[in-house]
Order: C-alpha cells, then structure tokens, then sequence
C-alpha cells in the first residue's frame, strides 16, 4: 500500500550582511544536499521552498520527514553562496505551516 | 529535561575584542550555555577575567583552555606540570605518535586532538584508545573543517573520523564535539552539529551527548579539583576553622 508521506517544515534564519535572492538560496541548499547525499539521496528529501524574506533573511522550505537530519546537516554545511559568507539556522520545524508561524510567534 | 550544551573549542582571533565579543554573543544566541577559548600560555590573567565578565553579561559561562602543541613527550610533560593549575581545560594536539600515547596516558589531559588536514596525523588508533581508556582523555572533534573542506580532503577526513568514531565507542572513551570556529559564521547550533555528526555514523543520542553532558563533566570535573578545597579525588574539605 502506497505510505502517506508526512512532511515537515523548516523555518530557517539566513545569517549574511549580504541580501540573496530565493533562486540562489535554494541552489545553495540542493547544491549542499547533493554535495553530502549525492543525486539519489537528494530525490529521496523532495525539498520545496515555501516562504522566502530577502530583507528578514527568513525562508520556510518543506522537506520529507525522514530526511529532517539529513537536509539539518546539509543545511548547517552551507558556508556561502556564492562568493558571499553566510550561515543558515533552523529556527523551528513543524509538520504544518500554521503550526509552524504559531511556533515562531511564541 | 533541558539540556545544557557546551563548545569548549572557539578559536577567535584574541587581537580582535570585537570579534570575540561577537562571538560571546552568537554562541549565547545559539543556545550555547559555557564556552571555551584557547589561550596562550602566557596570556594575562586580567584579560581572561575580563573575558569571563563579557560572558556572564551574556548569560554564558566560560572556561580557559590551553592548547598545548608539543614535539616531543617530555615537552608534553613539562608543560603539563607548568600549565595544569592555570587553566581548566587542557588540549593536546598531537602531532607525532610520541605525543599522542604520551597524552593518552596522562590524567592530566583533558581532550586529544588531531590534525585534519593529514589522515597520517590522525594517531587515534586502537593502542591509544586502549591507553586513554585507563585514563581520562576524551577525543575531540572540530566541526569547522567539515565545513570548510572540499573533495578528498573532506572524504578522507570523514572517512577517518568514522573509523576514530567507532574505536572510541569500542573503548568506552567520551567523544567531545567543539565548533572549532573562528568566526561567527561558522558557528552553528548545537541540533545542527549534532546533524553534522551524522556523516561520520555518530548517532544523535552520542553526538548530543558529545556536545553536552561529556564536555560539561570535563568541566565539573576540573572546576572541582582546582578548588581550593580539594583535597584528593571524592575527598574535599567541607569547613575551616577551629572548631573542626
């Protein structure tokens, strides 16, 4: 029988002096998650970027929840994008996006 | 209950207040609750008080490192005599296999680090396990070169840390996760060097354990012998005075 896929949401704080645009946020983000897990375990993590704040520097981006840790330490491998020097924390995860923004007003 | 998580390896640039500072505060914002800096072995007294000051303003406790690089054993040994008392973490970077059993074997070394960048170098091997079992050496992992290594380097050195991982499970030798940052974006939260840990097998239960409950009992450990009421280890002077 086909599993219902249960996702999960991450909201994530760009930390950078400079501004990115969603586009190269992303591909930094897929670039990591193949980088670690290769093309294969990057198809098992069926990432999508929800929410995108260039000026708060804040993205929600959904992933598979067995692949939460994978796509944390993808994310916390990320060092630049492009030429520029940036961390990206997780701030909350949830397994819905109105639990998730109730969360992240706590 | 709450976990309280501990980097005992910040490596800012001591020349720079500002971006220690910084980094005091990141670490606070990240969740961190005590840090540790390396010093220099003849750094002032004064400034790492004033540095102890700066954390607590930031609700962080602090501890002083020294990260002894020796070249022969018997450097090791002298520099442990001299140096033991003065700070509360000590850190053996070895660089030879003298060096390593030498650290492996001593109560008075706290945590053994190798180098990252020659899987040579990387002298954690089943002799000095069995050497740092009988002791009370843990080893040390820095995240900072899983991030800023490329390629080989990088799979070489995730394949070693694996391997090194493993043994000091075999051998029941406490692992520390530290940061190993030297600047504040390369600081991460102790959930994402945890996630991190993954990639050399370290499963969530140990690595979060690595970066809380192993490295705070180091601490504990040696705030209490360098009390000045400690008498011998589990012996500890409880009241003085005449009436004892």
């Amino acid at each position: 029988m086909l599993k219902k896929v249960r996702r999960r949401y991450l909201a994530l704080k760009i930390d950078s002096e400079e501004t990115f645009g969603s586009r190269d946020f992303m591909g930094a983000v897929w670039d990591a998650v193949s980088r670690l897990y290769g093309e294969y375990g990057a198809s098992q993590t069926g990432l999508a970027l929800i929410d995108y704040d260039t000026e708060k520097k804040f993205a929600i981006i959904r992933t598979v929840h067995t692949t939460v840790d994978k796509v944390r330490a993808a994310l916390a491998s990320i060092t630049r994008i492009g030429d520029k020097p940036v961390a990206i924390h997780v701030l909350k995860i949830s397994g819905t996006i109105k639990a998730l923004h109730k969360k992240i007003k706590q | 209950m709450k976990r309280n998580f501990a980097d005992l390896h910040l490596r800012p640039d001591l020349r720079n207040s500002e971006l220690v500072i910084r980094m005091i505060r990141k670490a606070s914002e990240l969740g961190y609750c005590l840090i540790a800096i390396p010093f220099p072995q003849n750094f002032p007294e004064e400034r790492i008080r004033k540095l102890q000051n700066i954390c607590r303003e930031y609700k962080t406790d602090f501890v002083s490192r020294v990260d002894l690089k020796p070249q022969t054993s018997n450097e090791l040994i002298r520099s442990l005599r001299k140096l033991r008392r003065r700070f509360e973490i000590i850190a053996v970077i070895c660089e030879s296999k003298h060096v390593a059993r030498q650290a492996a074997k001593d109560r008075r070394v706290d945590l053994l680090n190798f180098s990252f960048y020659s899987p040579r170098k990387r002298f954690f091997d089943k002799a000095e396990a069995e050497l740092a079992s009988n002791a009370l050496a843990s080893l040390e992992i820095d995240v900072k070169p899983l991030l800023t290594l490329e390629g080989p380097t990088k799979i070489r050195l995730l394949s070693s840390l694996r391997r090194e991982v493993a043994i000091a499970e075999a051998f029941h030798i406490p692992i520390v996760i530290s940061s190993g940052a030297s600047n504040e974006l390369l600081m991460r939260k102790p959930r994402e060097t945890a996630a991190l840990a993954s990639l050399f097998d370290l499963e969530k239960v140990s690595a979060m354990k690595a970066i809380s409950e192993n490295s705070m009992a180091i601490v504990k450990r040696n705030k209490e012998k360098l009390s000045p009421n400690f008498v011998a280890p589990g012996i500890r002077l409880i009241r003085r005075g005449e009436d004892c």
